[in-house]
């Protein structure tokens, strides 16, 4: 048939990339590196995700069709976020009415 | 391609070739696979909203939470992606045994990844982390953190790993079908859409995951 096969060995090559990145992920969460802690965390999963659609998913070896509307997905996805953000983090936020305040972390007794 | 051979092979008459049935069917499930993004998209973009909010009580939230069992159910789950992925390729070559095979180990590794789950959500229900029935963190938090922050944390913990979870719980389902229709031999080297099909959903349920994972265990600064 039509679709492309891919080699076991290409499957197993990408699994163990995959183990690989997230004990690295993990591992880099117990350093302190401020900001961007997010940012390699984020980088490393977008990695992996990029392993699992063009090799497991096969995207590496489907048509233009198929990449375009993927494309168009994540574009949508950007937009839902990036437009969500920036209005949610310029806006002018009345403050809490009296006696909204949070409470803190003391000790509660367990229900 | 109009021919018997090519309807025995699983041609439908409205496709010119086997070559665009495929495609189209690929191409129907990642539209669906789409919808799904944008499903769990508003969910991360009301997290990192959130997030940025009250991120001290998120980091302190994060911290909770069992970093060992999430890595092993991240490393459970990619696995099973591999075996899903070794599902297809038997059908695409064609044995049945390798199919069934691997389609029950992919139903083992999703069944220990909810099973690690399970343990997850008990230690939680133990700790008095679950928001609105029984929260009261025994642990010790940063003075001045605010616990409804930090209770808004775990409620985007349980909505966002409940809904992966019950994706898995569908997936589970289409591999039970899925088996079935292996062992009775249904698919070979012309017909495996099914299979195929099912495994772009498997795959997405993991990428889903692959973020889940460091959005809710990782970046909340466990040095």
């Amino acid at each position: 048939m039509s679709g492309h096969i891919v080699p076991v060995r290409v499957y197993i090559g990408v699994f163990l990339s995959l183990l690989v990145l997230t004990g690295v992920t993990t591992w880099v969460a117990f350093i302190d590196l401020g900001p961007v802690n997010t940012v390699v965390a984020l980088a490393i999963a977008t990695v992996k995700m990029l392993l699992v659609i063009l090799f497991f998913m096969h995207v590496r070896y489907s048509g233009g069709l198929t990449r375009v509307v993927i494309l168009a997905g994540f574009l949508w996805l950007a937009l839902l976020i990036a437009l969500t953000l920036t209005d949610a983090f310029t806006r002018q936020w009345s403050p809490l009415p009296e006696g909204w305040g949070a409470s803190t972390a003391t000790p509660q007794s367990p229900r | 391609m109009h021919d018997a051979a090519a309807h025995s092979y699983g041609l439908a008459h409205h496709f010119e070739d086997i070559e665009q049935q495929h495609e189209a069917g690929n191409l129907g499930m990642w539209v669906f696979l789409v919808t799904e993004i944008m499903f769990f998209g508003g969910l991360f973009a009301g997290y990192a909203i959130y997030r940025a909010e009250y991120l001290p009580a998120f980091e302190a939230g994060s911290r909770l939470l069992d970093i060992q069992l999430g890595a092993t159910n991240t490393a459970v789950l990619i696995g099973s992606s591999l075996t899903m992925a070794l599902a297809v390729h038997a059908a695409q070559t064609g044995k049945r045994n390798a199919q069934v095979f691997f389609l029950l180990l992919t139903m083992v590794l999703g069944a220990t990844f909810l099973g690690i789950k399970y343990v997850e959500y008990a230690h939680k229900w133990e700790h008095h982390l679950v928001p609105g029935l029984r929260f009261a963190p025994d642990e010790m938090l940063k003075p001045g953190t605010s616990l409804p922050n930090v209770q808004l944390y775990f409620c985007f913990y349980f909505f966002m790993t409940g809904l992966h979870a019950l994706h898995m719980i569908i997936g589970m389902g289409i591999m039970a079908v899925l088996t079935r229709m292996a062992w009775k031999g249904r698919f070979h080297s012309g017909y495996y859409a099914p299979v195929e099909v099912s495994g772009l959903y498997w795959h997405f349920v993991d990428i889903v995951w692959i973020f889940l994972f460091p959005l809710l265990y990782l970046i909340g600064g466990r040095y």
